[in-house]
């Protein structure tokens, strides 16, 4: 079940994501590393509490330490105003529009996810392709947060088991271990 | 409430300043507009556990803030481009506890004697106001002492020749070099350039409580988890531990209330969002060079060049590509090595300045960089298939070696910090709007010193270079955005002994209101090629010691 999307959106956005990083070859997609899921907990950020916006800190526990990373921050409520906004846009509420109307995140992936048609999971590729690069404004956003859901930290929903870094060759968060200085300085 | 200052800002400036006072006994009010996440919530006087190496919270979300949507800044290169062109992030230094000082990678050079002198030295340019400082090198080195011990900074005294004379070595040994650097310092040094191990704020050795760096890679724009960096953690803390200092957070300072030639209080919106003044015997201005003009004019302060001179660093980014070697930018401290070669004139740079049509030009600080971090790197990637193995090869990152040129702005009074006519803060108040563009002292510099760059990182074995800078400019045909991405914003109220000419006198105080003090880089008449902060700091300290009749120590 996602969390913000419709049934029928989230697999639109799961078939995009797998377009944009498909499973090749050995290499980790989309699917795999969860990114879709990693979009729509952002989408639903505030069914959460406290809201998925800012993993905790210091450490995340997989080199060490605690899993703090697992305890997402509180919002003040400026921070929350921000992120309401970001994400719900302005509708029309005075303390969202000071300077104009913001039409949030979930509109755009709500009207950028239909645009591509609710056939889009099941058209071969290259149609899917055609689609996607029909709207280079949705593209850029969904391509974004496709970066994020793929590198980011997991504890975000995507990057699932750290897949995406493993097959770079990324290590991730590194403390508390860190780095020594011979790994810093040899090559 | 009352206190003997209360001090606008927890950044770098407002800090040493808490720092300062408390220490000769006086009483502080800190007010910062941003969250704390630098102190521990619960006892101020130790750090926080709330930084962690994280992409998405720091650079995607905005941690640090400011939130483009809440605390916008308008942008246009000059006045002809209509009333702005772009509106959101414009050099947004962190709007937290800790101020700048919590995302910067550490690098504190101490600026050299000319840069003090700069129209002594060089002499005048067309368009710019050089002009030489109130105070000159001998006189703030003490100060710079003080400050490198206090925030504790590693580097080795004699590794630049061009440095400035100093009192006494850096209180720590420099950190481990980085192998690309080892590799780019070495091409540099064979073209007959002097690269250094870079004095940086991040410990070298465990200092003043606290650990040495890790060497995690998470410096610029990240806080340290580890509180291995000397942003002003130290500082703060100690100001709390005396007692004598009060930390209020999420404490946006509209105005400084005044009476005739004498500031009476403070007029704040606490997190509550009540505005309510609070009573002053001094007032402190740390703001930023773009946030401290900006409280300056919202509190009716008039002077012909308040909000004028804005300086960044003109940004001049050289890369290479190594195919056939790892360099692993993501170990280590981000930066450690850097030469001052631009920053010298010789023959050849003096012709190319007249060359031209200019009498001389200056360079800034170059930095031995690597590439940045997977999610930037990804969306520089293409995507459909071959996208993972793009990543793989990692050829923006792994294989990318960089110089970033902090290239010195000459002061312009086209250049300034106004306040937006239509653009407002989440509170209402109207917005820094910054009018910026390079002139052609910036462009020449970046012209001649890039091919300088582009010669060493062949000479280190690139497959190929190229050039940009921030802002872009339209012979590099890329990097096209005009706002700057340079994070060192200077300049804005500028020191002097005229105040016809000046904002503020050599101890950074208003000309017209006696007990207003400016704390931050606004104050600099120039900006060197050099990053602001020790400097800034150093200020800070002199005219905290000044206020308080105490020396350094």
């Amino acid at each position: 079940m996602p969390v913000w999307l419709s049934e029928q959106e989230y697999a639109t956005l799961r078939a995009a994501c797998a377009q944009m990083m498909p499973s090749d070859q050995g290499a980790p997609g989309a699917e795999e590393a969860g990114v879709a899921e990693y979009i729509d907990i952002f989408l639903g950020a505030f069914t959460f509490d406290p809201p998925r916006i800012w993993a905790g800190g210091p450490t995340s526990g997989r080199k060490g330490g605690a899993a703090g990373f697992a305890t997402f921050h509180r919002l003040t409520a400026l921070d929350e105003l921000a992120w309401r906004t970001r994400l719900e846009g302005s509708q029309g509420l005075p303390e969202r529009e000071f300077n104009g109307p913001v039409v949030g995140l979930q509109q755009r992936y709500r009207d950028g996810l239909a645009a591509l048609g609710a056939d889009f999971a099941g058209v071969d590729g290259s149609e899917q392709r055609r689609r996607l690069r029909a709207d280079e404004a949705f593209l850029d956003l969904l391509w974004e947060h496709c970066c994020e859901g793929m590198y980011g930290p997991p504890e975000y929903g995507g990057n699932r088991d750290g897949i995406g870094w493993s097959y770079i060759g990324y290590e991730g968060d590194v403390q508390p271990r860190g780095y020594s200085d011979a790994e810093v300085s040899q090559p | 409430m009352s206190a003997d200052a209360v001090i606008i800002g927890s950044g770098p400036g407002g800090a040493t300043a808490a720092e300062v006072l408390t220490r000769a006994g006086w009483s502080v009010v800190i007010m910062e507009k941003g969250r704390n996440h630098l102190l521990d919530p619960d006892d101020l006087t130790k750090p926080s556990a709330d930084y962690s190496n994280d992409e998405i919270k720091f650079i995607s979300r905005y941690f640090l803030g400011p939130d483009p949507l809440i605390e916008p800044r308008a942008f246009r290169r000059n006045a002809a481009e209509g009333e702005h062109t772009h509106v959101g992030e414009v050099n947004s230094i962190p709007t937290t506890v800790g101020g700048g000082g919590t995302h910067a990678d550490g690098k504190v050079p101490r600026f050299r004697e000319e840069d003090f002198r700069l129209f002594s030295t060089h002499g005048p340019q067309e368009d710019a106001a050089v002009d030489d400082w109130p105070i000159d090198y001998d006189e703030l080195e003490p100060y710079y002492a003080e400050v490198e011990r206090a925030i504790g900074v590693a580097g080795r005294a004699g590794a630049n020749p061009f440095a400035a004379w100093r009192s006494g070595p850096y209180p720590m040994p420099p950190g481990a070099p980085m192998f690309g650097a080892v590799l780019s310092a070495a091409a540099a040094e064979k073209l007959g350039l002097h690269p250094y191990e870079a004095p940086t704020a991040a410990n070298s050795i465990a200092y003043d409580g606290r650990p040495a760096c890790n060497n995690c890679g998470f410096c610029a724009f990240f806080g340290c988890p580890i509180h291995a960096k000397g942003d002003p953690v130290a500082l703060l803390t100690r100001a709390m531990a005396t007692g004598r200092a009060e930390l209020m957070a999420e404490t946006y300072v509209s105005r400084i209330v005044t009476e005739g030639r004498r500031a009476t209080g403070v007029e704040f919106i606490g997190p509550d969002g009540i505005t309510r003044t609070m009573d002053a015997k001094l007032v402190i201005v740390a703001g930023g060079a773009i946030e401290t003009p900006r409280i300056l004019l919202l509190s009716g302060v008039e002077h012909p060049a308040l909000g004028r001179h804005l300086m960044c660093h003109f940004q001049t980014i050289v890369v290479g590509h190594f195919p056939d070697v790892r360099l692993h930018p993501e170990k280590g401290r981000a930066v450690t090595h850097v030469h001052d070669d631009a920053m010298v004139q010789d023959e050849r740079s003096r012709e190319a300045a007249l060359g031209a049509g200019l009498p001389w030009f200056r360079g800034g600080l170059v930095e031995h960089s690597g590439g940045g971090l997977p999610i930037m790197e990804a969306r520089h990637s293409p995507w459909g298939r071959g996208h993972a193995q793009v990543m793989r090869d990692s050829n923006l990152r792994e294989h990318m070696w960089a110089f970033i040129m902090q290239g010195e702005d000459l002061p312009y009074a086209t250049n300034t910090v106004d306040l937006s006519p239509s653009i407002r803060d989440v509170r209402g108040v109207p917005v820094a709007r910054v009018t910026y563009e390079p002139g052609r002292h910036e462009l020449a510099a970046s012209k001649y010193h890039g091919k300088i760059l582009q010669s060493v990182l062949e000479e280190m074995g690139a497959e190929w270079v190229l050039h940009t800078s921030s802002p872009g400019v339209s012979y590099h045909g890329i990097g096209a955005t005009p706002v700057p991405e340079s994070r060192h914003v200077i300049g804005t109220a500028r020191m002097g002994d005229n105040p016809d000419t000046s904002v503020v006198d050599k101890w950074g105080r208003v000309h017209s209101l006696d007990n207003v003090v400016v704390a931050d880089s606004s104050v600099f008449v120039t900006s060197s090629g050099y990053g602001p902060t020790l400097t800034l700091v150093a200020l800070a300290a002199r005219a905290a010691h000044h206020l308080a009749g105490t020396k350094p120590g």
